[in-house]
């Protein structure tokens, strides 16, 4: 609800954050996090329903990022603010390729400099931008979630 | 001891005493006598009525502070309250403009019928120009109805769910409109773009375009009704080499303000799919 009421409205030249992305990185590199795939499944299906493009490509989208987290987990420098950042950063650029592989499907002009401009640089800006509150915050949670169940 | 005066010389005594002070007084002769005992009285009135007040607030002084900060919190709660208030009824009064001028465009368009409806949402994807709208299946929207502000065209309904509708504005660079020249009266087709700004495409060489003639739905296609106020056109690009002209158009709806939406819902789009030329083989 914030993404589509909030989120999508705050826009840098055509670009726009995606909030519900940079949760799910957050979340999915947290070193206890198991349910990164349910999660993305949860994601996925959700914004399927809201956007104009396909479900099963919104989906297909947040898993490969889910898998991309898995992958690169505790792997870079051991800084999880900076594993946020690069999968960030890829998983945008993922999202986006999904997208205009989409349009060209359905037949839309495809000017690839003016997304890339437009929209997929200024995205990845904004996503960047929002990851970093959102890091410290799905941390904090995680953290305490974590330790209340370790300790029941 | 005995007095050496009878009773009644005292009392005429006094009495002469008391008279004389009397006329001495109404001479004028003690004036300065009673001028210097009324202020050394006042005087020390007023000494001790200062002290007595200086005693008096550091006495009271630190109940009348208490109840003060706590008016004064009173007070303040009050101010934030009235604020908070003044800020919905702001809010209020700027709904209550933008569905009196709906109602007044719904007024002035009596062949069309309406439902109002709040812009709640906005596709996630930057890619796609949609937005969604509070009013679905259940108020009886159906796919492909138009959708209008005060000021002109929006765009059309793409998806209906029971309670909402996901609406494709104008500026999707999917969208196509069929439309009309005011002045030119000619046709063209209006198309989306990536950033938003719409263009005309399929203007013949033939026709002069003029800048700030104004963009009309022209109602070709079955898609919207005629006559639906667009926008005005800015630019005109006319390149021989080229088939056709082209042109930019200013819309007249603010798109990323749009709050309040009109759906036409008497307005059934026609699918001239099946009358289309197929090629033969």
């Amino acid at each position: 609800m914030i993404q589509v009421g909030i989120i999508s409205r705050i826009n840098l030249l055509s670009g726009s954050a995606d909030l519900i992305l940079a949760i799910l990185v957050s979340f999915s590199l947290q070193p206890k996090v198991k349910s990164g795939w349910f999660w993305a499944l949860v994601a996925g299906l959700m914004v399927g329903y809201v956007s104009r493009l396909p479900w099963y490509l919104v989906l297909l989208g947040y898993l490969l990022i889910v898998s991309l987290s898995h992958l690169l987990q505790k792997r870079i420098w051991q800084s999880l603010l900076l594993e946020v950042f690069i999968v960030l950063f890829i998983g945008t650029l993922i999202t986006h390729l999904l997208s205009i592989g989409f349009l060209v499907v359905i037949g839309s002009e495809v000017n690839f400099v003016n997304m890339l401009s437009l929209i997929t640089l200024p995205s990845i800006l904004l996503n960047l931008i929002l990851s970093v509150p959102v890091y410290f915050l799905i941390r904090d949670l995680v953290g305490l979630l974590y330790s209340s169940e370790s300790s029941e | 001891m005995q007095n050496k005066f009878p009773r009644y010389l005292q009392t005429i005594f006094l009495i002469i005493l008391v008279l004389g002070f009397v006329l001495l007084a109404l001479g004028g002769y003690l004036g300065g006598i009673t001028t210097w005992f009324g202020q050394t009285s006042v005087s020390g009135q007023t000494w001790l009525s200062e002290r007595f007040m200086a005693i008096s607030d550091f006495l009271t002084a630190p109940r009348d502070m208490a109840s003060l900060q706590l008016r004064n919190s009173e007070l303040e709660s009050e101010v934030a309250r009235l604020q908070t208030q003044i800020i919905e009824l702001q809010q209020e009064v700027t709904q209550t403009e933008i569905l009196s001028a709906l109602v007044d465009f719904a007024r002035t368009n009596p062949e069309n019928s309406y439902k109002a409806a709040t812009v709640i949402g906005r596709d996630p994807s930057p890619f796609l120009r949609y937005v969604i709208i509070n009013v679905g299946a259940n108020e009886g929207i159906v796919r492909g109805m138009p959708v209008v502000t005060q000021q002109g065209l929006v765009g059309r309904v793409d998806a209906v769910v029971a309670e909402a509708s996901r609406v494709q504005l104008i500026t999707d660079q999917n969208s196509a409109v069929n439309i009309t020249l005011k002045n030119s009266k000619t046709d063209a087709v209006m198309v989306g773009s990536l950033n938003g700004d719409l263009s005309l495409q399929m203007i013949s060489h033939d026709v002069v375009v003029e800048s700030a003639d104004v963009v009309l739905t022209s109602g070709l296609g079955g898609d919207f009704p005629p006559n639906l106020l667009v926008g005005q056109i800015v630019n005109i690009s006319n390149i021989e080499s080229e088939l056709f002209q082209s042109a930019s158009v200013q819309p007249i709806v603010d798109f990323p303000r749009v709050e309040y939406v009109l759906v036409i819902v008497n307005f059934q789009p026609v699918d001239i799919t099946p009358l289309l030329p197929t090629p033969n083989p």
